[in-house]
């Protein structure tokens, strides 16, 4: 028997608070009631998606970055690690030399190129892994530190990590950071298909756009959701039109789900037109997948 | 006494740079020589991380005994900064440098 490979889906929006999370607890959720589903919290600076799914925490573990260490005694205040950091991360000050470690990119130049081997590299905890199962779902939460500054180490570690203890669980959705900048960059490097929320609104398109930019970029197939579907007007809906990208799904304001949302409830089975727009999702994106 | 300015021009009638990590020049006032002198940071606004400490290892090359600026350093500027023996000015911005040096001297800016 021949295994396909896992279907990997990125769900990302630009804007933030247009319903990434929404849409991925409860796409995870209801596809985890027919086949084994992972759902990947990579919003490391602010996950909420444990907020929906209850189940049995498996494990947690320390993620830690490198960063340069002083050593006083063996420093001969040459200078050359000021001048080769590139983020400002190690600067000297008359004979002191000064470590910033949020600047720091663990590149290990200052450390590999000191004569005097006076800045060594040290773990520094920047984060935690954890793993949830509930039946069918597994669900990973990668959180930063409160005062990190860089997401995107931990962002590839959690990869890292999915691909060797979760690689062969045949769906896959990652929650993504919003923006437009490295963090979703990285959470989206290795999915097939990314999925942008947005809302019709101004706000909504405008971000929807650069959201799109970035993906053309790194060469993502990607489709809309439209969420709050009813609110503001119909120019994502126009835009969409005009750029040839498939909307995937129409999600209609409703209060209710507002109101299940606030409660940390899945809506899914509650919002009566919630599983055609999750099927018409899951088969649209499988349909691009398979002709890819 | 050498006193410098972040400052958004080359003279004494150039508006204070409110920022200090991306301040764009450094004004320096020698107030016993009256030498003026002109410092260009310009080159940060290519650096996307790291604009605070790159800019404080700049200052120390000056060693002000006084700084004159707008925000307030940053905190990795901030930092840096308390390595040098330095007073810090702030809340100089809306003014030219002429008219912050003034406001110094009779007592007017607000010290960090």
């Amino acid at each position: 028997m021949i295994n396909n490979p896992p279907l990997k889906i990125g769900i990302a929006s630009g804007k933030g608070g247009t319903g990434k999370t929404l849409l991925s607890t409860n796409l995870a959720a209801y596809l985890s009631l027919t086949q084994p589903t992972l759902l990947v919290d990579l919003d490391v600076e602010e996950p909420d998606d444990f907020l929906f799914v209850r189940g049995t925490t498996q494990s947690i573990t320390d993620q830690y970055k490198m960063i340069p260490v002083w050593d006083e005694k063996a420093c001969t205040l040459c200078g050359i690690c000021s001048k080769t950091c590139k983020y400002h991360a190690v600067i000297q000050l008359g004979s002191i030399i000064l470590v910033f470690k949020e600047l720091c990119h663990s590149c290990y130049a200052c450390s590999e190129l000191c004569p005097a081997g006076a800045l060594p590299m040290q773990k520094h905890k920047m984060g935690e892994i954890k793993t949830i199962t509930s039946g069918n779902l597994t669900f990973i939460e990668s959180r930063l530190n409160i005062g990190e500054e860089q997401a995107v180490p931990l962002i590839h570690q959690t990869h890292e990590r999915v691909e060797k203890t979760h690689g062969d669980i045949p769906l896959q959705i990652f929650d993504c950071p919003p923006g437009t900048s490295c963090p979703v960059v990285a959470s989206t490097r290795n999915v097939d298909f990314v999925v942008l929320v947005t809302e019709p609104t101004p706000f909504g398109l405008n971000d929807l756009r650069l959201a799109v930019e970035t993906m053309k970029e790194i060469h993502k197939p990607v489709g809309v959701v439209i969420n709050r579907y009813g609110i503001g007007n119909s120019d994502v809906e126009m835009y969409c039109r005009e750029a040839g990208i498939p909307v995937l799904a129409k999600i209609r304001y409703d209060r209710r789900i507002a109101e299940l949302y606030s409660n940390g409830q899945l809506v899914y089975d509650k919002i009566e037109d919630m599983q055609t727009s999750l099927d018409n999702i899951i088969k649209a994106i499988q349909n691009v997948v398979r002709k890819n | 006494m050498k006193i410098a300015f972040t400052a958004a021009g080359t003279t004494w009638e150039s508006m204070i740079d409110p920022r200090f990590g991306r301040t764009e020049f450094f004004i320096v006032y020698n107030d016993e020589t009256q030498e003026v002198s002109v410092v260009d940071n310009s080159a940060v606004k290519n650096e996307a991380h790291g604009a605070g400490t790159a800019t404080a290892q700049k200052i120390f090359e000056i060693k002000p005994d006084v700084l004159i600026t707008g925000n307030g350093p940053g905190e990795n500027a901030a930092t840096a900064l308390k390595q040098l023996n330095m007073k810090i000015f702030v809340n100089a911005h809306n003014m030219t440098i002429k008219e912050a040096y003034e406001n110094y001297k009779n007592g007017k800016l607000q010290s960090l």
